[in-house]
């Protein structure tokens, strides 16, 4: 009688992606697939200069173009008063200059032709007339006096710093570092970086004049905070607004921020009264839209000689490009930088954090992280090693001392975050199991006589995810909780809808899972929409890994509430009171004669067809979810290398990931993850970063420059796992979304510098190109990332 | 894509080919497998006219050895054609180890050795291995045939000595005149990525003795760099260890690289002579690479 939960989809099942049967065989439906009748086409004039003020545009040329409908500049938005958008870190930015150009592809101007290929020649005829200003490149060159204003248009901005901030105990940290034996020291870049999912950006505004409706097909993660924003900022009824998120071609944080290309589109199609489409290519997307990182970060570690880790010091000084319009939801300037150093018992710690402009593009997004804990973690772990190498201890060990203990929790963390679960050094010993630790250790040695360099390299993080709960975060005022609508039609089959966006991540196939796990309907029983605002309950979107731990609980949360309708109308059917009725994965019992019982199919029948007296027919409903808290996953990564010391070209020997994020809904999928993530983090180690010339001239505006490693570069990996249930999810579950992302990274850049200990360089800054470490090993110096790039 | 307004042409013989280009008063472009063109025209670098596509012209795909031992390669012969063929490691051996790291394996299926001479990249890979094969390039105009070596051919970065209306028809190697060796070394960021240097290394050997060389270096220069001060050194002698390291040292003086992104100058000079001390190595007889 027992239903088999794996059987029905349910949790711990890995069941086959649900989306997946469309999109391999081509029937995905992206904006780009969709064509309205008369639709017309919206190509970008972008700037070729990183700085320069605009002395004249003459668009006379590209009006004359037979198939030319529309030529818009900065000036006649500003009439309209749309030259300018609020960012969602209270800044403003520039949807088509009028004043300056700030950043190399800036957009200066956008033509609405009959089809692209007119659009686009209609704007190789648009004559701008500039003149070149001085190009601001890196926060050393922001912030030296003297330095050209690049926000002149602000009122009281007499220079280029956005933000001071600091979070921490100053005054108990300075005291640790009094008492400290060792101080570890440690400065670095991590560079700036695109997202770059394979489908750029775009949007299909379609407003009807005879309706005042206005629909637009955008590439969002978070259709709900778009509508607010367009009924905010256009002041356009809200009503009347319907934002529709199609299949997504990944989104990786890119396709959070609103984009002028979407504000240009959306009042061209007002103007004009027909479809307008914008697609965004690659370069203008590469170049153009929300990046992540390109931050310097440089700290200490108080140390006892035993190893005790007493305090920490970190300061941050990061480019936000010419707009402050980092999209993050919390409180906290430099977002969760201050996550940074969780896993570890320490008592106290301090942060600065200064924020500057530069001619760079805006628009900082987390990148497969929650705000800024890629850096934090990367820091965290590269200073770790740095410590462990100062005082001459293995450096497993040394976390293995400072871990913070499975009985030790919830535990207070040295900035203030509250972390509630965890079995840190499980993991750690099943990595070190795997990876054959001692085994290495020795043959590194071995390897050593003969001129082989051989490096290992560990991270071990807990990093915070699920933004977010309603007190520290919010966006634009509006709190950070989701919601689940579910219907059980009669015949026990339901739908559910959620205000998540799924973009790769397999929403359709696990939030499915959950209601099977609930409700003992099979999982493929539930179809799973979201993405159209007219349809899907409010959400605030999917990204910083929150799917699961918001949206997910309130999938749980709703169908824990058509459950307990249901037992009223099982109760009723089976002629007894409630309270003599018990539960089993898709069926009400009695209690005292377990035989006797109805399903949940019979019920949601009943629920159209036979319902007690004085109840409200149907079984469906919605939840609204608010975290009580972040979610904490850990993982523990172990990379292995070896360094060719003739040309600095370095090959991974072995990766070993050991993830606990609580409870799998669908272990493939987490896999599916965690091997994306650690491309990711392989890909920032080794090749993958967006870099300026002097003249702000971006390199990386192409797949050319801008390197994705393939199927070819990307190492295999060992995964194994961990559970601990997150104690405050309704089903135990953490995020994953971007662990190895956040956490991979910084154990192949230790393995590499591991390799090179010995050699007296402290640091070489991501992406270990080969030349990097070529000359890192022959000048026995650290070697410097940041822009500009070097020339002759 | 969105690349300028052009007209297509799709001639079946060369003539006609010819033709087209001479009437085109230099606005014309060939197509062969397309993977320099095209993107060039997706970023509206390039915008021919009229894009002549040689694709559909019998008779061109072909890479084979002459009874004298001339080697040819037709101008559509594809990347991919080589890679695959078993027996060209044995006839020649330089350019079965150039094959494979050409691009990526999507790039290799369209892409074409000619054309790849022809576009003159300074960092097209095909050209120092011909250069170092002393091979040529054969043209075809509206009066007849020519041959061009390809050490003068490319007369600049993207530039070759090609008239408007001529079309590279084939690439020739000449016979050898000892038992072929040789290797290919390129250093790249990634599969598909353009070399931040390679190295062409072609020898003939009469038993121990290297009795022609070649050396072409990729991507350290404005254009391809052969460095015969290089090959010469080796020419006479066995492949001992200092002669080694007087070819290497040479090969590193003649590059002329600069420094990018991709590394410093000193490195890539450093690459050069790392490569050629390598490749050479690898070709010693086993006696001398246990010493
Ligand atoms: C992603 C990518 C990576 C690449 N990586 C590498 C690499 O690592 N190494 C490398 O060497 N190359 C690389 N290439 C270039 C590739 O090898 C090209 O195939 C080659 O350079 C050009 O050959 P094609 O047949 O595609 O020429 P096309 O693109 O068709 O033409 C190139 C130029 O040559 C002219 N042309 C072509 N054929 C003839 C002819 N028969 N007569 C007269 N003119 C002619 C064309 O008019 C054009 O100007 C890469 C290309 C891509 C897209």
């Amino acid at each position: 009688m027992t239903i088999d939960e794996v059987k029905i989809g349910g949790l711990g099942a890995s069941r086959p992606r649900v989306e997946d049967n469309r999109f391999i065989r081509g029937k995905g439906n992206y904006v780009d697939d969709i064509a309205l009748p008369g639709m017309l086409h919206m190509e970008l004039l972008r700037s070729p200069l990183a700085h320069a003020r605009i002395k004249s545009i003459d668009v006379t040329a590209a009006w004359a173009i037979p198939g030319v409908r529309l030529v818009l500049t900065g000036e006649m938005m500003a009439s309209r008063n749309l030259a300018w958008m609020p960012t969602l870190s209270y800044d403003t930015q520039a949807v088509l200059a009028t004043d300056k150009v700030r950043f190399q592809g800036q957009e200066i101007a956008c033509v609405v032709a009959d089809d692209p290929y007119i659009a686009k020649d209609a704007c190789e005829a648009i004559i701008v007339d500039y003149e070149p200003l001085p190009v601001i490149v890196n926060p050393t060159q922001a912030m030296t006096a003297g330095a050209p204003v690049i926000r002149d248009d602000k009122e009281n901005q007499h220079d280029n710093l956005i933000f001071d901030w600091e979070v921490g105990d100053k005054d108990g940290t300075d005291a640790a570092f009094s008492a400290a034996d060792v101080v570890s020291e440690l400065e670095l870049h991590y560079p700036r970086s695109h997202p770059s999912p394979i489908e750029t950006c775009g949007s299909i505004a379609d407003f009807d004049r005879s309706t005042s409706k206005l629909t637009v097909y955008m590439t969002t993660q978070a259709p709900h905070i778009i509508r607010a924003a367009v009924a905010m900022v256009a002041e356009l009824p809200e009503h009347m607004i319907r934002i529709i998120s199609p299949d997504l071609g990944g989104g990786f944080g890119n396709k959070v921020p609103v984009y002028p290309g979407y504000v240009v589109s959306i009042l061209a199609s007002i103007l004009l009264e027909r479809p307008v489409k914008w697609i965004e290519d690659k370069t203008g997307n590469l170049i153009s839209t929300g990046f992540g990182r390109d931050v310097y970060l440089r700290g200490q570690m108080a140390l006892r000689k035993d190893g005790k880790i007493l305090g920490v010091r970190m300061h941050t000084d990061s480019d936000h490009g010419a707009f402050f319009s980092d999209a993050q939801p919390s409180k906290f300037k430099i977002g969760l930088m201050h996550s940074a150093f969780a896993c570890y018992d320490i008592p106290t710690a301090h942060l600065t954090a200064q924020g500057v402009y530069t001619n760079k593009a805006p628009g900082g997004v987390a990148y497969r992280c929650s705000f800024r804990v890629t850096e934090a973690m990367f820091f965290q772990e590269r200073m770790v090693q740095a410590a462990a190498d100062d005082l001459g201890l293995d450096q497993a060990e040394f976390r293995r001392l400072n871990f913070v203990q499975d009985d030790d929790f919830p535990h207070r963390t040295p900035f203030g975050f509250l972390t509630d679960s965890g079995q840190y050094g499980k993991c750690l010993d099943i990595g070190l199991e795997a990876v054959g630790y001692k085994k290495f250790l020795e043959q590194k040695e071995e390897a050593k006589k003969n001129g082989r360099l051989l490096g290992i390299g560990i991270s071990t993080m807990t990093e915070p995810l699920g933004a977010g709960n309603s007190r520290e975060y919010d966006i634009l005022g509006i709190k950070m909780f989701d919601s689940a609508e579910l219907r059980v039609h009669m015949t026990g089959k339901a739908i559910l809808r959620t205000g998540a966006k799924s973009q790769g991540q397999g929403h359709e196939t696990t939030w499915a899972q959950i209601v099977a796990h609930e409700l003992g309907i099979p999982a493929d029983d539930v179809v799973v929409e979201e993405g159209d605002t007219d349809t899907a309950p409010f959400g605030m979107g999917t990204y910083a890994s929150r799917s699961t731990p918001v949206a997910g609980a309130a999938v749980s949360m709703v169908s824990r509430k058509i459950r307990a309708k249901a037992r009223k109308i099982a109760a009723h059917l089976l002629e007894v009171s409630e309270e003599d009725i018990d539960w089993e994965l898709g069926r009400f019992y009695l209690r005292s004669s377990p035989d006797r019982g109805v399903t949940i199919q019979e019920c949601a029948m009943a629920a159209y067809s036979n319902v007690p007296d004085g109840m409200e027919p149907g079984l469906e409903n919605n939840a609204y979810y608010d975290p009580p808290n972040l979610t904490w996953p850990f993982a523990c990564y172990i990379a292995t290398v070896e360094v060719d010391p003739l040309t600095g070209v370095w090959d991974v020997l072995n990766m070993v990931a050991v993830d606990d994020c609580g409870v799998r809904i669908n272990p493939m999928i987490v896999e599916g993850q965690i091997m994306g993530g650690l491309t990711e983090a392989y890909a920032m180690a080794s090749m993958q970063f967006i870099t300026f010339d002097d003249e702000g001239n971006c390199v990386g505006s192409n797949y050319m420059d801008y390197l994705l490693p393939t199927a070819w570069e990307t190492p295999g990996f060992e995964l194994h796992e961990v559970v601990t249930p997150c104690p405050h999810h309704p089903i135990g579950a953490k995020g994953i979304g971007e662990c190895a992302t956040v956490g991979g990274p910084a154990a192949f850049v230790n393995a590499v510098m591991d390799a090179l200990k010995g050699s007296g360089v402290r640091n070489v800054d991501m992406p270990l190109l080969p030349d990097r470490v070529y000359e890192a090993l022959t000048t026995s110096r650290d070697v410097s990332g940041a822009p500009p790039i070097r020339t002759s | 894509m969105y690349p300028s307004r052009f007209s297509y042409e799709a001639p079946t013989t060369v003539k006609e080919a010819i033709a087209l280009l001479s009437k085109a008063n230099g606005e014309a472009k060939v197509l062969a497998g397309g993977q320099s063109l095209v993107p060039m025209m997706k970023l509206r670098f390039a915008a021919p006219q009229i894009l002549v596509d040689i694709n559909n012209i019998p008779g061109l795909a072909f890479h084979s050895a002459d009874p004298d031992g001339t080697y040819r390669i037709g101008a559509l012969c594809r990347h991919v054609d080589l890679e695959k063929d078993v027996e060209l490691a044995a006839q020649q051996p330089t350019m079965a180890a150039a094959a494979p790291v050409i691009a990526d394996p999507i790039v290799r299926t369209r892409g074409t050795v000619v054309g790849s001479l022809c576009h003159a990249d300074p960092q097209g890979d095909w050209a120092s291995v011909m250069s170092a094969l002393g091979g040529s390039i054969v043209a075809e105009g509206p009066n007849g045939r020519r041959t061009i070596p390809c050490s003068d051919f490319v007369n600049g970065p993207f530039q070759n000595l090609l008239e408007p209306e001529e079309l590279a028809v084939e690439a020739t190697v000449p016979p050898p005149v000892g038992t072929r060796a040789g290797g290919y070394l390129k250093l790249e960021r990634r599969i598909g990525d353009f070399a931040t240097a390679g190295v062409a290394v072609s020898l003939e050997l009469s038993g121990e003795q290297v009795v022609r060389a070649g050396i072409g270096l990729t991507g350290v220069g404005p254009s391809t760099i052969c460095a015969d001060a290089a090959a010469e050194t080796l020419v006479g002698q066995a492949l001992d260890q200092s002669t080694i390291e007087r070819a290497a040292q040479l090969a590193s003086d003649v590059s002329q690289p600069r420094s990018d992104h991709r590394g410093s100058e000193a490195y890539k000079r450093h690459i050069v002579a790392t490569f050629v001390t390598r490749i050479l190595s690898n070709l010693q007889p086993a006696t001398e690479q246990a010493t």
